[in-house]
Parts: structure tokens; sequence; C-alpha cells
């Protein structure tokens, strides 16, 4: 029985990568979305709401929810559950719309 | 083929899942010149998604049924001419009333409008145009709010298998899997072998309600395999059936700690004093899918109510929507699996092929794929009979339960909206609080907003009208009347380059050799 989804499909990744999330070092692998992971840290929120600041982040995994959105690279708004993790990639907990800087 | 560079395709195909695959390749073998467009990078749409080729996974079919089906699909890809599009989202399908050249499918072009890039934010919108269009757009998950159901670690059922398939990665190391729908059965089996600890399947209707379809059953006997096959894998994996069950509360401050689980009535009404708690650190909780049809009704295409509360697209015997020119294929004409998929994929092929050739289809292979088409059509439906939810569901919920997860619009407010202001369905309820006006366009609180507005009748399926299919910057609008817009064509080089903030590499998903 496998113990991990990796072994249960044989996965033999490329080289592991970091990225960084809230200042934290995540560690990555090839061909993962940033979604993907977070997860895979432990890690399952990555945004706080407008209206209420509670946390959330991945729902629905496809891209259809946008409950995901998270600031990637200083970009707000992006859907963590499609954009792929890249090395030395910045995740940030996205406040709100994401926008503060603007003042509105 | 296109002989120019604005010549346009004769087929544009939107979704490479089984039904778009099965319609491109198709068609291309039938001598059509294709463009098969997608939002991912890799074919196979929900039900095959696969991780990225850098995870190197050995054996991807360990997490899926039907693998040959898939691969075979990929050969037949890897073999055509059909443009793969890969990073494709589209937003819109208009009629191009430029020059008519008709080509025979229908008057005048259809004019296909994506974004690029891994989330659509890529800098150079594309647009394609076609003598026909098939839609296989495939489905998304339909939820149904609890209290507690916004707190990280409460994932859809569809969305914990779509990250696993993908991504390799699971939400938690005990996950409560409900909901309603045969989809949980292959959810929790596919987390159990993937190494999470499955407490139980929380199913809301009874599973008995199936002998209420004794014809359906008997004439698919390979979904009842199927069933069989998930049901060996929950024993073996010490997993719980609990049918006629809700969750009805998620414990936990900032992630998920314990669920608790109560008997419904027929009705789906909690029976008080049944509640049970079970602890687990993930709840993949979802009810079925619903069909993705709004390029299909901004375009005023004929739908029909299903008898899971849904709406699906109105097709014909040959999957032409009521708009001439204008295929679908898949769960957009109600959800029905992939076998199903694949064979209307197949069926509105030669049929467009027919069409845009001006020579009969083949009567046989029509009438053959025809005859299956309506055995599993008949499946599907006695299906969404069985896990339609039910009436009394809305007990459920506490006034202070948000219902739209975008705008964080609670029960209450909902109530008051159809209470005290007299909105009677979706729309007015919007309007009134915004609920599914948010980034989802109603697609999380759409089947629950209609049921309350409802008020404990049978509820309207949403019309599922959304102007736009993906949220678009304006700079894409911006273009559409900018004759320099790029343009797909066969003659061109790469149009899949998504410039902007993106460097995700689409490669086209031809890998002729499969593991």
């Amino acid at each position: 029985m496998a113990r991990t989804p990796a072994e249960l499909v044989g996965a033999q990744p490329g080289p592991p990568f970091r990225i960084t999330f809230d200042g934290r070092a995540v560690t990555a692998l090839p061909g993962q979305s940033v979604a993907a992971a977070l997860w895979g840290a432990g890690i399952l929120a990555w945004r706080t709401t407008r209206v209420g600041g509670r946390p959330r982040g991945a729902f629905c995994g496809i891209g259809q929810c946008y409950d995901c959105l998270a600031t990637i690279n200083g970009e707000p708004n992006r859907r963590a559950c499609l954009v792929p993790a890249r090395p030395g990639d910045t995740i940030t907990t996205q406040e709100g719309h994401g926008r503060a800087a603007l003042g509105v | 083929m296109p002989l120019s560079a604005s010549e346009p395709y004769d087929l544009a195909v939107i979704g490479a899942g089984s039904a778009g695959l099965a319609g491109a390749v198709t068609a291309g073998e039938l001598g059509l010149s294709v463009a098969l467009l997608d939002t991912s990078v890799q074919t196979g749409g929900q039900f095959y998604r696969t991780p990225a080729p850098t995870l190197g996974a050995v054996r991807p079919e360990a997490l899926h049924h039907d693998w040959s089906a898939y691969t075979d699909l990929r050969r037949r890809l890897a073999r055509s001419d059909v443009r793969h599009l890969p990073g494709h989202h589209v937003w819109s399908v208009t009629k191009d009333d430029e020059e008519g050249v008709g080509g025979g499918a229908g008057d005048g072009l259809w004019a296909v409008h994506a974004v690029t890039g891994a989330d659509g934010g890529g800098e150079r919108p594309v647009r394609v145009r076609a003598r026909a269009v098939l839609l296989a757009t495939g489905a998304y998950e339909r939820q149904l709010p609890f209290p507690g159901w916004t707190l990280p670690g409460v994932v859809g059922a569809g969305g914990a298998q779509a990250m696993l398939k993908s991504g390799l990665v699971l939400p938690g190391r005990r996950v409560v899997v409900a909901g309603s729908g045969p989809l949980l059965l292959a959810v929790a089996s596919s987390l159990a072998a993937a190494g999470a600890r499955v407490p139980a399947v929380v199913e809301a209707s009874g599973y008995l309600r199936y002998a209420r379809h004794p014809r359906a059953l008997a004439t698919n006997p390979h979904k009842a395999a199927e069933a069989l096959i998930h049901g060996a894998a929950l024993l073996r994996h010490r997993v719980r059936l609990r049918p006629r069950s809700a969750v009805t509360e998620v414990h936990g401050t900032d992630r998920v700690e314990a669920v608790t689980v109560t008997r419904l009535d027929r009705d789906w009404r909690p029976v008080r004093g049944t509640g049970r708690r079970i602890a687990c650190d993930a709840l993949a909780v979802g009810h079925g899918l619903v069909p993705q049809i709004e390029l299909a009704t901004a375009l005023d295409c004929a739908t029909r109510p299903l008898p899971d509360g849904t709406r699906a697209l109105a097709l014909d015997g040959l999957q032409e929507t009521s708009v001439r020119g204008l295929w679908a294929a898949g769960e957009a004409g109600g959800v029905g699996g992939a076998q199903l998929a694949r064979l209307e994929g197949e069926l509105a092929a030669v049929a467009v092929a027919a069409r845009i050739l001006g020579r009969p289809a083949h009567a046989g292979r029509v009438r053959e794929l025809g005859r299956r088409r309506e055995r599993m059509r008949a499946f599907a439906d006695a299906m969404a009979a069985v896990h339609a939810p039910a009436p009394g569901w809305p007990r459920w919920l506490t006034d202070d339960t948000d219902v739209c997860r975008c705008e964080e619009v609670t029960a209450g407010r909902i109530r008051e909206a159809v209470e005290d202001l007299g909105a009677r369905d979706g729309r007015t309820v919007k309007l009134l609080t915004r609920a599914g006006m948010g980034w989802c366009q109603g697609r999380m609180c759409g089947a629950a907003v209609a049921c309350l507005a409802a008020r404990g009748r049978t509820a309207e399926p949403p019309a599922e009208r959304r102007p736009f299919a993906t949220p678009v910057p304006l700079s894409a609008l911006a273009t559409l009347d900018d004759p320099t817009m790029p343009l797909v064509t066969e003659s061109e080089g790469p149009a899949d380059d998504p410039g902007g903030h993106t460097t995700t590499t689409f490669e086209p998903d031809a890998s002729p050799g499969d593991s």
C-alpha cells in the first residue's frame, strides 16, 4: 500500500527547488502548481477575505472558484492552483483584494 | 487545411478532455483542419488530469480508470495535424460577420476569443476563426454550503482529486469525504490509495434509490462494475460508508479539526440528536457536477433542465445545439462520464465533417454511436435523479453561514432578501445581496441561492449565463477591434507564447510513447 501520492504513481521528479511563503522556505517539485507546493508543505491558506479577513486557500482545484488567489512575486489575484511554481518564487498572503497600495 | 494566414480552421474544439480530444482527433482523421484549445498545459481535462512530465510519474494510471482509452486518444492526437493550443482560456465565442466564408457549416464564421498563460494573465489575447465550433467544456463541481465550509482544509471533492492527480498532494492526513454522488466513491478510493486515512464517506442520498432505475442499471453493467471496484477499495481501506447523512458542521479555528456528521431524513433535513463528531484534518465535499455552458448560453443556445436541478445544453441527435454550426459533447450536454463524453465527441466530429464536406455521415456509424449514447444518457439521468438535492438541505444552515464564498454573503442575508424583500430567483438575490457577483460569477453559490430563492419548492436551475466565461483584463477587451490582434492560423508559428509575467512553457501534448 502506498503511503504517499508520489509513491502511488512511482514519481521520480526532477530536482526540488525552493520558493518562499511569507518569508518561510518551502520546497517545491518541478511541475507542481503554487497551490500544490503549499499543500505539500502543509499550508492550506494564503489569502484573507476582503470583508471578514478570513483565511482561504485552494478549494475547487481547477481554476473555477477563485478562492486560491495569492500574491505571487508581488502580483495579486493569481490563481495559485493554476500557476506553476518556479524556483525563487515569492508567495505572500494576499490581504483582501491585494491592492492596498492603490489606497482604494 | 487552411491555405493562407487568414484562412479559418474547419473546426475549433474548446476543451481537450475526453469529449474534446475524441472530437478533435476524429475530425482530423476525417480530413478537417482542427484547432484544439484548452486552459491546461496538458490534454486530458479533469478526468484524465495527470502530473506534469517533470514530476516523473512512472505509473500515472494508478490514479485513473480506463487509462488506455486516454493513451489511445493521445497517440491519435500525436499522429494528427490537429493544432493543439494549450494555455488558452476561452472567454467568449462570437459570430464573425465579416466576409461570409461559410464553407458549408453555417453562415459566416465563428471567432473564438482566448486569453493565454497559466491563469489567463498572459499579455497576448488571441482569436481563432473557424467554420464550426465544438464545445467540450466539461463541468465544475456543485457545492451546497454548511456551517464551517469556508474553513481552510475544506476542499471540493473534485478539488482534492484534481490536486492529487496533477500535484501529487493531499489536503490532510485524515480526510472525510462528503456530499452526494458517485464521484465521492472515486475520490475516497483515490485518496486512500494515495496514503490518506479516510474515516468516512458521507452520502446524503440512499444508494437504494438506484433500485428504482432497474433498466438503466441493467443496460449499463460497466457502471455497476465501477461501483463494485470502488466499493471493494473502500472496504480494503476500512472506509465507513454513511448514507443518508451530511456534514452539518466543521470544527476548528484556522483549519479543520473535526466535523459533525448528522443523519438526514428523506428530504435531507437533519435528524435531531443524531450528530456524531469525527476527527479529521480535511474535508473533501461536493454534490455532483454542473455542466459548464456559459459560452453557449451567451449565444442563446437552448438548454434543458436535468433531474438533479442543473441545466445542460439541449442537443439534437448529432450533438448540434439549437444554434446552427455550434456543436457540444460530453458534460456540457448533461453529466454522463468520460466514456459517454468520448462517444459524443466522436459523434459530433462525424456530424461536423459531414456538414463541412457536404456529404452524408456514415449512417451505420452514426446509428451505432446514437444507440450507445441513449443507453448511457439513461443511466446519467437515473444517477442525477438519485443524487438530486432534496428540499430540506437548507436546514443545515445557520444565519451566519457564508453561502457566497467570494462576496461573503450569509444565509441570513439571502433569507432576508427572499422572505422580506420578495426575491424569487438567483438574479434578484444577486442584485439585493451581491451573492454570485464575485470572481467565480456564481459557480460556487448558484445552486444554493437558487434553492433558497425557491423557498422549499423545486428550484429553477441556475441559468448559467455569464457574459465572460473567465475574468479578462480590460486590455483584452481593448484588442477586440484591433486589426493587429493575433489570429491563430495553421500556417503561423506558435501562437501560444503567453507573454507577460507567465513563463509556462506550452508544449503541445503529443507524447507518442505512453508509459
